[in-house]
C-alpha cells in the first residue's frame, strides 16, 4: 500500500511537470508556443521504449493500489461488528484519515473518465489531430485538451477529481511513510510539511489546467 | 472545585449474554455529586437497580485508580468518555452538567466480544502478549542494575510505552478495530531494551500475526487511537513496529 502510494506519488510529480509545459503558451507570456513545448514533451512519453515500459509499469502500479485498497477497507470494516450508537466523529482523527477508500473511489472514477478522454484517442484509437515540429509528425494533444475542456461539466468533474486526490495525498504522503516506520518525530513533521507542500503545490497546478483552457488564458491561437 | 449536586439520563448498552441480542435502557439518576467517579455513579444506579429487583448493570473494574485498564465503557461517543488521557474510573461526575444525556456502549470490535452489558471478553489481549513469548535472562542472584548501561532517551521512551495497560480504547476508537497501538507499546517497551533483543524479531513478527488472527483490523494512521489512549502511548511506536516487522520479515532466520 505504502509502496504503491510512494510510487504513484512520484508518477504525480512527472505528469504535473509534463502537463505544466502548457503554461509555457499562457497568453500572457508566450502565445507564440501555442502548445508546442507540451506537445513535444508529450510525443516523447510516447515514443521511446523506456517511457512505454513505464506506462506499463504505471497500471500495474494504479492496478495494485487499488486492489490493495479495497483488500484493506475491506478487511478493516469487518473488524468493528456491531456499530457505536454515538460515533467518535472527527474527535481525533481526521475526515479524509476515514475516508481514503471514498476517496479513492472518486480517484478511480475520475481516472476513467481521464484515460477515455486523453490515453485512449492516443495510444489505442489514434483517431487526434496530427501537428508537424521541425518535420516530425505528433498528435496535437494540446488542442485535444483545450476541446476537452470547454465544456463546464468537465471543468467541474476535473475539479472534483484533483480535490480528491488532494485529501487522499494529505493523508496519504505521511502515512505511506508512517507505514514504512519513520518514527522520528523530527522526521515525521518534516514529512508532513513536505506532504501537505506537494500536495498543494501538484494539486492547485492540476485544478488551474482546465480553468486556465475554460477561461482562455491559455488557447490555441486559430 | 465548587461541589454541585445533578440528575442525568443515562442510556445503557444491555445485553443478557454473549450471544443474546442488546438494547439501550434508559435510566434516571439523581442528586449525583461532582465528586464522585463515574463509576461510582454506576454504583448508585446499581444500588437503586438491585432495590427494584432488577438486574443490576454489569461493568468491568479492578483497582478504580487508573492502572488496571478493566474499566472499559464508551461513554458519549468516547472511549472512556470526555477527558484527555483519563480512565473510566478516574473520570469525575464534575465533567458532566445536571439535565445531561450520557449514553454508554461496550467497546465494540470483533476481537472484543460482549460478555454481558458492558463487559467485554478480552482475553485476545493476553494472547497476544503471550504469543510474544519469554525473553532470554540470566537467572541466579539478582545482577547489579548498574551492570546494564542503557542509554537514558531509551529508558525513556521503553518506560512510556511500559505504560500501556492494556484497556482496549484504541480498539474501541479505531475505525479499523486496529490492535497497532497496544501491539506496538508492548513490542516497543522491551524493543528498547537491552533484555528485549535475542528474540525482538521473532516476537513482533508472532505478536502481529496473533493480532491478525484475533480478528482486529490494520492500522491507516487515523490517530484516534493516540487521542483516547488513558497513558498517552505515542503513535510513534507504531511506526517503531512497523520497521522492527519489515526488517524482521527480511531478516529473521526463521
Ligand atoms: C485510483 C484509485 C485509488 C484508490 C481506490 C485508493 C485507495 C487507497 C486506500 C484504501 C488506501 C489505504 C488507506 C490508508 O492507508 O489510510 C490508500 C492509501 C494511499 N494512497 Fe491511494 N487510492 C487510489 C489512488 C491513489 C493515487 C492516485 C495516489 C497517489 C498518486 C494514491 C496514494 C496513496 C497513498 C500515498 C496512500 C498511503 C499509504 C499508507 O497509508 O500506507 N492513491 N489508497
Ligand atoms: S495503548 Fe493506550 S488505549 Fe491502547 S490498550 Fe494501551 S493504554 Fe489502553
Ligand atoms: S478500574 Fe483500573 S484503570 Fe479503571
Amino acid at each position: 500500500m505504502a509502496l504503491t502510494g510512494i510510487f504513484l506519488i512520484s508518477f504525480l510529480l512527472v505528469h504535473v511537470g509534463l502537463n505544466a509545459c502548457i503554461f509555457a503558451d499562457l497568453n500572457w507570456l508566450n502565445p507564440a508556443d501555442n502548445g508546442e513545448m507540451f506537445n513535444k514533451a508529450a510525443h516523447f512519453m510516447g515514443s521511446t521504449i523506456v517511457t512505454r515500459l513505464l506506462e506499463l509499469v504505471l497500471f500495474a502500479g494504479f492496478l495494485l493500489h487499488i486492489i490493495q485498497g479495497y483488500a484493506i477497507e475491506a478487511k478493516n470494516r469487518s473488524r468493528r461488528g456491531q456499530g457505536y450508537k454515538v460515533s467518535m466523529g472527527s474527535r481525533g482523527s481526521t475526515w479524509m484519515s476515514r475516508s481514503m477508500a471514498i476517496l479513492g473511489t472518486l480517484i478511480f472514477l475520475y481516472l476513467v473518465m481521464h484515460i477515455a478522454q486523453f490515453w485512449v484517442p492516443s495510444r489505442i484509437t489514434k483517431d487526434l489531430q496530427e501537428v508537424t515540429y521541425n518535420g516530425v509528425e505528433m498528435h496535437n494533444l494540446y488542442l485535444r485538451m483545450y476541446e476537452v475542456f470547454q465544456q463546464p461539466v468537465v471543468v467541474l468533474l476535473y475539479l472534483v477529481g484533483v480535490a480528491a486526490l488532494a485529501f487522499h495525498l494529505l493523508h496519504g504522503f505521511h502515512s505511506a511513510f508512517r507505514s514504512m516506520g519513520v518514527h522520528n518525530k523530527k522526521y515525521l513533521s518534516l514529512l508532513k510539511g513536505l506532504g501537505y507542500g506537494f500536495t498543494v503545490i501538484v494539486c492547485l497546478l492540476f485544478a488551474l489546467m482546465p480553468i486556465a483552457m475554460y477561461l482562455q488564458w491559455v488557447s490555441p491561437n486559430s | 472545585m465548587e461541589h454541585y449536586t445533578m440528575n442525568l439520563t443515562l442510556k445503557v448498552w444491555r445485553q443478557s449474554e454473549k450471544n443474546s441480542d442488546g438494547r439501550f435502557e434508559t435510566y434516571e439518576v439523581k442528586d449525583i455529586s461532582s465528586e464522585m467517579s463515574f463509576l461510582e455513579m454506576f454504583d448508585v444506579l446499581n444500588e437503586q437497580l438491585v432495590i427494584e429487583g432488577k438486574d443490576p448493570i454489569a461493568f468491568d473494574h479492578d483497582c478504580r485508580e487508573g492502572i488496571c485498564g478493566m474499566c472499559s465503557m464508551y461513554i458519549n461517543g468516547r472511549p472512556h468518555g470526555p477527558w484527555h488521557a483519563t480512565t473510566t474510573c478516574q473520570l469525575h461526575m464534575r465533567a458532566f452538567k445536571d439535565g445531561d444525556t450520557v449514553v454508554v456502549e461496550p467497546w465494540r470490535a470483533k476481537g472484543f466480544p460482549v460478555i454481558k452489558d458492558l463487559v467485554t471478553d478480552r482475553s485476545a489481549f493476553d494472547r497476544i502478549i503471550q504469543s510474544g513469548g519469554f525473553i532470554s535472562v540470566n537467572t541466579g542472584n539478582a545482577v547489579d542494575g548498574n551492570s546494564l548501561p542503557i542509554e537514558k532517551e531509551k529508558a525513556d521512551a521503553s518506560f512510556a510505552a511500559a505504560a500501556c495497560i492494556g484497556c482496549g480504547a484504541c480498539v474501541a476508537a479505531c475505525k479499523n478495530a486496529s490492535a497497532s497501538l497496544f501491539l506496538s507499546a508492548k513490542v516497543a517497551h522491551l524493543a528498547l531494551l537491552p533484555q528485549g533483543q535475542p528474540e525482538r524479531k521473532n516476537r513482533v513478527l508472532s505478536m502481529v500475526a496473533q493480532m491478525d488472527k484475533e480478528g482486529f483490523g490494520s492500522c491507516t494512521f487515523t490517530g484516534a487511537c493516540e487521542a483516547v489512549c488513558p497513558k498517552e502511548i505515542a503513535i510513534t511506536n507504531i511506526s517503531r513496529m512497523h520497521k522492527d516487522y519489515l526488517a524482521a520479515g527480511l531478516s529473521n532466520e526463521r
